[in-house]
């Protein structure tokens, strides 16, 4: 699993990888997952809808991320324009 | 010394291209195509639609019609590095809306400011927009069938 980081100036960038089955993977991802959304981001995991559309689920705890999922999205919270 | 943000072409370009793969990764190579073509993304409902554009408003249409309804205004601004400003690169930021619009629609549109049609996109170039990416998709689809 990776976690990514959408960042102005540089795209996306990697803030942690590992395999959440492993502990001290896990420990390291959710404690990155954790200071991101301490930051205000908003955490999306990408996925395949039914007939293999593309969709996306927002995930405010760790434990909401399927444990298959290969990558979290980290993105700053929307406000109104 | 207070940094500043600091316009850098060739940064800005770099960070373009990666934010294309991502959303290439994340929406797939047909929204890729459709935001290198018009420059926008859509998301469509049974009844109604949005098109994403990089930096502006969500514009709501009916997915019937084709009428343009109103315009949301919603940002993503990141002011972690003043050097590189608060801008996503423009990828990232139509990839971020159409995320939160797939995930969870209605948390996107109580945070946006709406506005009647006009604002700040012009109607005609939308409807034009709208227009192009409806007769590209329908061939599109034919080609795929």
């Amino acid at each position: 699993m990776k976690l990514l980081r959408m960042t102005p100036g540089k795209g996306d960038v990697l803030l942690a990888e590992g395999d959440p089955a492993v502990a001290e993977d896990e420990e390291r991802l959710v404690s990155e997952f954790r200071r991101q959304l301490d930051l205000g981001m908003w955490a999306a995991v990408p996925h395949e809808g039914p007939g293999g559309s593309r969709e996306a689920t927002m995930v405010r705890d760790f434990s909401e991320v399927p444990a298959d999922a290969e990558r979290v999205i980290f993105f700053p919270q929307a406000a109104g324009g | 010394m207070r940094r500043r943000y600091v316009r850098n072409t060739a940064r800005d370009r770099r960070a373009e291209r990666r934010a294309r793969e991502l959303l290439r990764s994340t929406a797939g190579d047909e929204a890729l195509e459709t935001y290198e073509r018009f420059g926008l993304m859509s998301v469509e409902r049974e009844e109604y639609g949005y098109l994403i554009y990089p930096h502006r408003p969500l514009v709501a249409y009916d997915a019937v019609s084709g009428e343009l309804l109103s315009e949301y205004c919603v940002r993503f601004r990141d002011g972690s590095d003043p050097e590189v400003g608060e801008r996503l690169p423009d990828a990232d930021d139509v990839l971020a809306k159409w995320m939160a619009l797939r995930a969870d629609e209605r948390e996107l549109i109580r945070t946006a400011n709406v506005h009647p049609l006009g604002r700040q996109l012009d109607p005609a170039m939308v409807r034009r927009d709208l227009a192009a990416l409806r007769t590209w998709q329908r061939r599109h689809e034919e080609v795929h069938a």
